[in-house]
């Protein structure tokens, strides 16, 4: 983003409420316009959300589908991360595994929910699965490609001082990959947080994503659908938020500064 | 004693290290290149010794031989009598640049070849090469915030904060400005004297060789070879205007142009 002129404090404000706002207005008159009596207007929509508080459901439903993108997420980077770093700094490996893990990487999670529910049953632990799926590889293309772009001066300089294999691995190839693997990571949890919600349609009867669908079911209650629909991208972008918060840790700020 | 070598190190002083007979040839897409063509040369203990070279004719090959990271086609070199093989803290490579570890700070940097040692002492060392480069008050500084001649001292000083015996230094103020050069080599000369390591510096700049060297060797172009060894008797600091300096100045320039038959 390179503008020649930087926007003043209250523009930065300003312009992005209006532009929501906007949209709001036009969603509002659309459905007032159009008179359908399925889709709910934004006021419909605030009047669900209240109600998914008042009763309490919906707390329970965030919370299980945090839950489950905690322990996909969470299994992929301690599974992917240990597997990318070894995968890159031993080429040779990498060159055996590849070629599999390049067929496998271009499915969509969502192909393996058949897959899930053979081998776990429908339930938590084939949402997770699935979660895990959706995570891994991002997680583990970024370790290998963060430790393959080492520059060799560091694996030099680092010999040089006498490290060993691991003190190598863990001073100077980690550190040095770590920006790039934090990009990773950062589109994982978002891939993690995408599949959740088509997990909890399929395998499971709490969260999110069976809240929409239910929703939907028990009386096509679209308010509700949308309430849910939104409280999805808000609670991504919160995710998403703390996640770019990581990258401004001043041990890897070098690595996300545009070339000075 | 080589034949290349015309004038041999004072005999009180220790050999610090030699190279015997050293080729290398790359072999790449099936083509074999000679790079460094029998290369012998002999350097005391706390000598600075300038490899001089156009770019591109090995001398940066032959640095990353004496420092173990790569392994000669023939010959060898040994340091203290025995053949290197590897990397060792002994002798300390620095970088032309970006050397330093960008996610440690200038402490951290410092500090990196230090892990041995227990924390008390580790945080002497560490201040008192912040105080011999001049980075006080930037302790706590990323690499990013420094400009391209601290980096450099702060490489120089992470490479002698771990008390090396030599220091091989490729073309390490080859991107700074030209002010800063000639400060940086000043820099150097004032270290130099102070601690006494036997330091190897490639350069392609004659005016740096002239400026630095106990001798300046001068290589040909690739496959590279010993033109001829010019022993700068001039003592520190040099009068970069004196006739004596601008006669071997002159001298490799010369011998440069023969070497290229320009």
């Amino acid at each position: 983003m390179n503008s020649l002129s930087e926007p003043s404090r209250w523009e930065r404000f300003v312009w992005p409420i209006a532009a929501s706002a906007t949209l709001l207005a036009l969603w509002h008159y659309s459905v007032l316009w159009s008179g359908t009596k399925v889709f709910p207007s934004p006021y419909d929509v605030e009047k669900g959300m209240a109600e998914l508080l008042k009763h309490h459901v919906l707390w329970g439903d965030i919370v299980d589908s945090l839950r489950r993108v905690g322990v996909g997420f969470g299994a992929a980077v301690m599974i992917g991360v240990p597997l990318g770093l070894v995968l890159g700094w031993y080429p040779a490996i990498n060159q055996v595994v590849n070629p599999t893990m390049q067929i496998l990487r271009p499915i969509s999670p969502i192909a393996w929910i058949p897959v899930a529910i053979i081998f776990f049953g429908v339930g938590d632990r084939a949402a997770i699965f699935l979660i895990f799926l959706g995570a891994f590889f991002p997680i583990v293309v970024a370790c290998i490609n963060g430790v393959s772009n080492v520059p060799s001066v560091f694996r030099r300089a680092g010999r040089n001082f006498g490290l060993t294999p691991p003190q190598l691995l863990a001073r100077v190839l980690l550190p040095a990959a770590l920006p790039q693997i934090l990009i990773g990571l950062r589109i994982a949890l978002g891939i993690a947080w995408l599949v959740v919600v088509a997990a909890e349609m399929i395998a499971v009867d709490s969260g999110l994503g069976f809240l929409i669908i239910d929703s939907r079911n028990s009386g096509k209650r679209y308010d509700l659908v949308v309430a849910a629909i939104l409280i999805i991208g808000f609670i991504g972008l919160v995710l998403d938020f703390g996640f770019r918060r990581l990258e401004k840790l001043r041990s890897v700020r070098w690595g996300f500064r545009s070339e000075s | 004693m080589s034949l290349t070598q015309p004038v041999s190190a004072p005999a009180a002083v220790a050999m610090k290290l030699s190279v015997e007979h050293l080729g290398v040839v790359f072999g790449r897409d099936g083509k074999s290149t000679p790079v460094l063509d029998d290369i012998n040369l002999e350097v005391s203990e706390g000598e600075f010794i300038c490899l001089l070279g156009p770019s591109g004719c090995g001398k940066s090959t032959l640095l990353n031989i004496m420092a173990g990271f790569l392994s000669p086609t023939s010959g060898r070199v040994r340091v203290d009598g025995e053949p290197v093989r590897a990397p060792d803290p002994r002798r300390v490579f620095v970088f032309q640049e970006r050397g330093v570890f960008p996610w440690l700070t200038v402490e951290g940097n410092i500090g990196f070849g230090l892990f041995k040692l227990p924390r008390a002492e580790r945080e002497e060392r560490i201040a008192h090469y912040i105080r011999m480069v001049g980075l006080e008050g930037f302790e706590k500084t990323y690499p990013h915030e420094l400009s391209g001649g601290m980096k450099q001292r702060l490489e120089v000083a992470r490479a002698l904060a771990v008390n090396p015996d030599m220091l091989l230094l490729d073309e390490p103020f080859g991107a700074l400005d030209s002010i800063t050069r000639l400060i940086m080599r000043g820099e150097l000369l004032r270290i130099w004297e102070a601690e006494r390591k036997t330091i190897i510096f490639v350069t392609h700049d004659i005016d740096e060789a002239v400026q630095l060297a106990d001798r300046v060797v001068v290589m040909s172009a690739r496959p590279a070879t010993i033109q001829r060894i010019v022993p700068i008797d001039i003592p520190h600091p040099r009068d970069i205007s004196s006739p004596r300096y601008l006669e071997l100045r002159d001298g490799i320039f010369q011998q440069i142009g023969l070497a290229h038959k320009l």
